[in-house]
C-alpha cells in the first residue's frame, strides 16, 4: 500500500533512467540521510559513536570498494584489508611527511597509492581466472603484511613498529589524533562515505558498469561484444583499491588511532568479504546491510549476558561471538545467497503489489 | 563468376555491393588437429551469406576466426580491401563486426535493457570522471544510445521483457536478446552462429523474419552458419558448404543443391 | 654489482660451502613440504568430489589436533584417543553435509566458498570455547611417535634429523600411497575420481551424491588429524597452525585444483623452494620472515607464464 507505484508515469528516457524511479524509495532515502547526518549525531553516544556508528560507515566503505571488484566486475579478492593498509601507511606517510596538509585531502589521495598497488596486483587477473585468482590476491595480502613490518620508513622507524596518528587540524578544528571529538570524526567519516557512495551509485549504473557486470557474467562474450577485458578488469582493481585504501585511511585515522601491520591480516580481509557477500554482491546498498549485521552483531552479543545478568566470562563471549558469526554466514547464505539487498528487494516487490500476492 | 568489384543482384532483386570481407587460404590447426584446411570465400556488402556444413565441419571455427577469437595457422582475413592485421576479438568488435553465439552466451545478471546496451559500449566514450559524476558528456550520452536501443527492442518486439532480467527469460527470447544486443552496435557485419538451434518451427520462422528484416531495413551485412540446410537455403544469397574442415561447395542456393560433394557430406558417403 | 653478488653469486657460495647444512635446509623443507602436500590433497578430493573450494581445511588440522589432545587431557589412553578423534572428525563430515552442503547444493562457488569460511569461524569459536585458546603440546611420546633423533656426518659435516620429523614423513607417504590405492582400485574412489569429471555419469554407477560428501569430507579430515599430530610434535597446538594450511593454497596453484599428482609434487616443491630462499636470500638480504609471503608470490609468478599451472593441459577456449 504504501510502496504502491501505480500512477507513477515517465516520459522520459532521463526521467525512466533517474536514481529513483519510484517515489517512495526517495522518500525513504531522505528519511535515512536525515538520520545519519542530523538525528543519529544528535542522540549517539560516545559509546555508540565508537562501537558502532563510525565502524559500520568505514566497514561499508571498504565492502563497496570490495563489491566493485567481486560483485560487479567478478574478481574474486581475498585481500581487501592489505589494500586498506596501503591505504593507511600511504596517508601516514602523507601527512608526516607535509603536516600541512589537509587530513580529508590527505584520505582521499591515500587511495591513490592503493590504486596503483592494487593495479599492480591486478595485472596477474588478466591471465588467471576464478580461484586460482582468488588465491593470487592473498600474494598481495601476505606480502603486503611483511612489508608494512619489514619496511621501516613505512612507519619512521618508530621502535613499536606501529603508526600512531598525529593529531590533524582542519579549518581549526582537530579531525584526527587522541584528542579528536568523535562528532567531528563521525562527519568526516560520513561525508566522504556519502561521496564515495554516490560516485559508486553513478560508476556502477553507466557505462563503466555494464561493462563491469558483462566481465563478471561471461568474459568471452564481453571480449567479443567489443569490451577491452585488460582495461576493464584494471579499472576495476584501480577504482576498487582506492576505495578500499580511503576506508582503510579512515579507520586508521578516524576510528582506531593507531595500527600496527597484523591489523590488516587476513581476518580483517575476510570480514569485509562476509560483509559484501552477506549484503550482496553486485549491491552498493547492501555492504551498509551487511556491515550493520556484521559489525551490530558482536556488540548485541556482548551486552546479552549483561542485561540477563548471565555469569559467563568475556572470553567465552568472544568465543561463542565467533561462533555465531560463523554459524550466522552459513545461516544467511542457506536464506538467501543473494544477500540482505536481494532480500530487500524481494520485500519491496512484495510491498508494491500488497495486498495481492501476485 | 562474378565479378569482385562490382557485385550482383539476387534473385529477388536486390543490389549485392562490392567485396566487404575476404577470407584467403585459411588453415587452423590444434596442436596437431587440423580444424580448417585451405578455405576461401568471400563476404559482400548487403548480403545474406551461410556457411552450412555437418556438425564438426569447422564452421563454429570459421566463425571464430572472423570474429578474431581464433588467429588462422596460415591463411588471413581481408577487410574492405585490406589484410587485418592480428587483434584482440574486442578491437574486430569495435571495426564493425558484432555476433551472436550457438550456446548463448548473454550477460544472466542483467536487465534486458542492459544487456542490449552492452552492446552500444562501442559506441560510448564518457570518461571516468564524467560517468562518475553522470553529467556532462555521459549523461547525454546514456540517454542517446537508450534511444537507439529502444528503437532496436522495437523492432524485434521485445519492449515488454525490457526490465526483466535475463536469467528469467525461455530459450527463443533469450536468442532475440542476443540478436538485438548484436544489432545494438551497429555492425558492418552481423555473424549469426546458429540462430535457429534448439527452435521450434514457429520460433524458426520468427528469427528467419527477423534476419530478413534487418538485412532490409539496416542494409546489415549477414554472415550466419547453420548446420540444417531448409531453412538457409531459403534465406541466404549465397553459400559456403564446409565439410571435414574442407570447402566442398560455394554458390547460390541452387547451385549447392545440385552440388555432388554437397549431397554426398549430406548424405553420409564414405570417405 | 655487491648488490648483484649478494644476490646471484653468493648464495650459491654458501651452498657449496657448506653441503650439510644445505641438507639439513632441504630436509626440512622436505618436511613441510610433505604436509603441505598433505592439507593440499585434503582441498583437492573436496574440490573433486564437489566443486567446493574448502577454506576450513586448515581449520580442521587445529580442530582435529585439540581433540586429540583435549580426549587425552580428559584422561583417555593416546590410542583411544586418536580413534575418538577420528570419531569426532566423522561426526563433523556428517554435519557438514547435512547442515551447509545439501541445502547449498547448486549454488554458486563462491557462495559454497564463503560457507566454508563460515565453518571455519566456527570452528575456531567453538575449539577455543571447549579447548580455550592457549598453546597445548602435542601427545607425542604417549601416541609412541619416537622423539629422538638421527644424525649423520655427510661430508665431514653435521646432519640431524628428528625422528618424530621422519615418522611424519612415513606416515605421511603411506597416507598418501594409501589413499591412491583407495581412489584407484575400489568402486568408491573411482566414483570419487568420477565425479570430479561428469556428476551425471558418477551417480549412475549408483552411489548417493551425499555418501560420496560424506566420504570425502571424513578422509579430508583424516588427513587432518594425521597432519596435525605431525605439525603439532613440531610446533604445538593452537589456532596459529592454521596458518600452514594457507601454505596449501599457492601449492593448489601450482598443481592445480584437481590434480592428485599436482598437489603432492607441488606440496615438495613449494616446502623446498620456500626454506632454501629463506635460508639463502629471505635472510640475508631482506629481513627474513619470506616464509609468509613467498610461496605465494613463486605461484603467481608460475602462473602467469603457465595459466593452467605446472600439471594442466593447455586450455583451448571455446564460444
Amino acid at each position: 500500500m504504501f510502496y504502491r507505484t501505480s500512477g507513477q508515469f515517465k516520459t522520459s528516457y532521463t526521467a525512466d533512467m533517474a536514481l529513483f524511479p519510484v517515489r517512495q524509495d526517495a522518500i525513504l532515502l531522505a528519511v535515512i540521510l536525515a538520520f545519519a547526518w542530523v538525528i543519529l549525531p544528535l542522540t549517539a553516544s560516545e559509546f555508540a559513536f565508537q562501537t558502532l556508528l563510525i565502524p559500520i560507515l568505514i566497514y561499508s566503505l571498504a565492502a563497496m570498494g570490495l563489491n566493485i571488484l567481486t560483485g560487479y566486475a567478478g574478481q574474486l579478492s581475498l585481500g581487501t584489508a592489505a589494500f586498506m593498509g596501503v591505504g593507511a601507511y600511504a596517508c601516514y606517510k602523507l601527512v608526516t611527511i607535509m603536516p600541512w596538509m589537509n587530513p580529508v585531502v590527505a584520505i582521499l589521495m591515500s587511495g591513490v597509492f592503493s590504486a596503483g598497488v592494487g593495479v599492480a596486483f591486478g595485472i596477474p587477473s588478466l591471465r588467471i581466472k576464478g580461484f586460482y585468482l582468488a588465491i593470487a590476491t592473498l600474494a598481495a595480502q601476505f606480502f603486503l603484511v611483511w612489508l608494512f613490518e619489514k619496511w621501516a620508513w613505512l612507519y619512521n622507524y618508530n621502535a613499536s613498529g606501529a603508526i600512531q596518528v598525529p593529531t590533524l587540524e582542519m579549518f581549526g578544528v582537530t579531525v584526527a589524533g587522541p584528542t579528536a571529538s568523535s562528532h567531528v570524526q563521525y562527519y568526516v567519516v560520513l561525508g566522504i562515505v556519502t561521496l564515495m557512495t554516490i560516485l559508486c551509485i553513478n560508476l556502477t549504473r553507466g557505462t563503466l558498469g555494464r561493462t563491469w557486470k558483462a566481465t563478471r557474467d561471461m568474459d568471452i562474450a564481453a571480449e567479443l561484444i567489443g569490451i577491452n577485458l585488460m582495461k576493464s578488469k584494471l579499472t576495476a582493481f584501480a577504482i576498487s583499491s582506492y576505495i578500499v585504501g580511503v576506508a582503510g585511511a579512515l579507520f586508521v585515522f578516524m576510528w582506531r588511532g593507531a595500527a600496527e601491520p597484523n591489523l590488516f591480516d587476513i581476518p580483517l580481509s575476510f570480514r569485509i568479504l562476509f560483509i559484501a557477500i552477506i549484503g550482496g554482491l553486485g549491491s552498493v546498498l547492501g555492504n551498509y546491510l551487511g556491515a550493520i549485521l556484521i559489525v551490530g552483531l558482536p556488540v548485541i552479543l556482548n551486552t546479552l549476558p549483561e542485561t540477563f545478568g548471565l555469569p559467563i566470562s568475556s572470553a567465552t563471549v568472544e568465543h561463542l561471538n565467533i561462533m555465531i558469526v560463523g554459524a550466522l554466514i552459513v545461516f544467511f547464505l542457506i536464506i538467501e545467497p543473494h544477500g540482505l539487498a536481494r532480500l530487500w528487494a524481494l520485500i519491496r516487490e512484495k510491498l508494491v503489489i500488497w495486498p495481492f500476492p501476485h | 563468376m562474378m565479378d569482385a568489384s562490382a557485385g550482383y543482384v539476387t534473385e529477388d532483386g536486390r543490389q549485392i555491393g562490392g567485396v566487404l570481407m575476404e577470407m584467403k587460404n585459411i588453415t587452423l590447426r590444434f596442436g596437431g588437429v587440423v580444424a580448417i584446411k585451405d578455405i576461401s570465400f568471400d563476404i559482400r556488402e548487403g548480403e545474406i551469406r551461410a556457411i552450412i556444413g555437418p556438425n564438426g565441419a569447422g564452421k563454429s571455427s570459421m566463425l571464430n576466426i572472423i570474429s578474431g577469437f581464433y588467429t588462422p595457422s596460415e591463411g588471413g582475413v581481408w577487410y574492405k580491401g585490406a589484410p587485418r592485421p592480428p587483434m584482440r576479438p574486442y578491437e574486430v568488435a569495435r571495426m564493425g563486426v558484432a555476433r551472436t553465439f550457438q550456446n548463448i552466451a548473454l550477460f544472466e545478471g542483467m536487465t534486458v535493457l542492459d544487456n542490449v546496451m552492452t552492446g552500444r559500449l562501442t559506441h560510448m566514450h564518457s570518461g571516468i570522471a564524467s560517468q562518475a559524476l553522470w553529467w556532462g558528456k555521459a549523461r547525454a550520452e546514456e540517454v542517446a544510445n537508450r534511444e537507439k536501443v529502444e528503437e532496436i527492442i522495437d523492432f524485434l518486439e521485445i519492449q515488454a521483457i525490457r526490465k526483466t532480467p535475463v536469467g528469467r527469460l525461455p530459450y527463443g527470447l533469450k536468442k532475440r536478446v542476443e540478436l538485438a544486443r548484436a544489432l545494438a552496435a551497429e555492425p558492418s557485419i552481423l555473424l549469426l552462429d546458429e540462430p535457429m538451434a534448439g527452435m521450434n518451427v514457429e520460433e524458426k520462422e520468427d528469427m528467419s523474419r527477423f534476419i530478413l528484416d534487418v538485412n532490409d531495413e539496416f542494409g546489415t551485412t549477414i554472415a550466419l552458419i547453420e548446420h540444417d540446410m531448409g531453412v538457409v537455403m531459403d534465406l541466404s544469397d549465397r553459400v559456403v558448404v564446409m565439410d571435414y574442415g574442407k570447402k566442398i561447395g560455394d554458390g547460390t542456393p541452387d547451385e549447392v543443391r545440385n552440388n555432388q560433394d554437397v549431397i554426398d557430406a549430406y548424405l553420409g558417403v564414405q570417405h | 654489482m655487491d648488490f648483484l653478488n649478494s644476490l646471484l653469486v653468493q648464495p650459491f657460495a654458501d651452498m657449496f660451502a657448506a653441503p650439510d647444512f644445505l641438507m639439513q635446509v632441504l630436509w626440512e623443507g622436505l618436511v613441510s613440504g610433505i604436509l603441505y602436500a598433505l592439507i593440499a590433497l585434503g582441498f583437492v578430493l573436496i574440490f573433486r568430489s564437489s566443486r567446493i573450494f574448502n577454506f576450513a581445511q586448515g581449520i580442521m588440522v587445529v580442530f582435529a589436533a585439540l581433540t586429540l589432545v583435549g580426549f587425552h587431557e580428559m584422561g583417555v589412553p593416546a590410542w583411544i584417543s586418536v580413534i575418538l578423534s577420528l570419531g569426532v572428525m566423522f561426526v563433523l563430515a556428517v554435519s557438514i553435509e547435512r547442515v551447509v552442503l545439501r541445502p547449498l547444493v547448486g549454488q554458486p562457488d563462491i557462495i559454497l566458498f564463503m560457507a566454508t569460511i563460515g565453518i571455519t569461524l566456527f570452528l575456531i569459536g567453538f575449539g577455543e570455547l571447549i579447548f580455550g585458546g592457549e598453546n597445548k603440546i602435542m601427545i607425542t611420546e604417549e601416541l609412541g611417535i619416537p622423539t629422538g633423533e638421527f644424525i649423520f656426518e655427510p661430508f665431514g659435516g653435521f646432519l640431524l634429523l628428528e625422528q618424530k620429523d621422519v615418522t611424519a614423513v612415513v606416515v605421511a607417504a603411506v597416507l598418501v600411497i594409501a589413499l591412491l590405492a583407495f581412489l584407484n582400485k575400489t568402486r568408491m574412489g573411482r566414483a570419487i575420481r568420477a565425479l570430479g569429471d561428469d556428476h551425471q555419469a558418477a551417480l549412475s554407477v549408483g552411489i548417493s551424491l551425499q555418501t560420496i560428501w560424506v566420504l570425502v569430507w571424513f578422509i579430508a579430515g583424516i588427513i587432518a588429524l594425521v597432519t596435525g599430530i605431525a605439525w603439532g610434535a613440531r610446533a604445538g597446538v593452537s589456532f596459529a597452525l592454521e596458518v600452514i594450511a594457507y601454505k596449501a593454497l599457492p601449492v593448489l596453484m601450482l598443481g592445480g585444483l584437481e590434480s592428485i599428482t599436482g598437489a603432492i609434487i607441488g606440496g615438495l616443491m613449494i616446502g623446498l623452494m620456500e626454506k632454501l630462499f629463506e635460508i639463502y636470500w629471505g635472510q640475508p638480504l631482506l629481513g627474513g620472515n619470506t616464509e609468509t609471503w613467498f610461496a605465494f608470490v613463486l605461484a603467481l609468478i608460475v602462473l602467469l607464464f603457465r595459466p593452467q599451472g605446472l600439471f594442466g593441459e593447455r586450455i583451448i577456449e571455446r564460444v
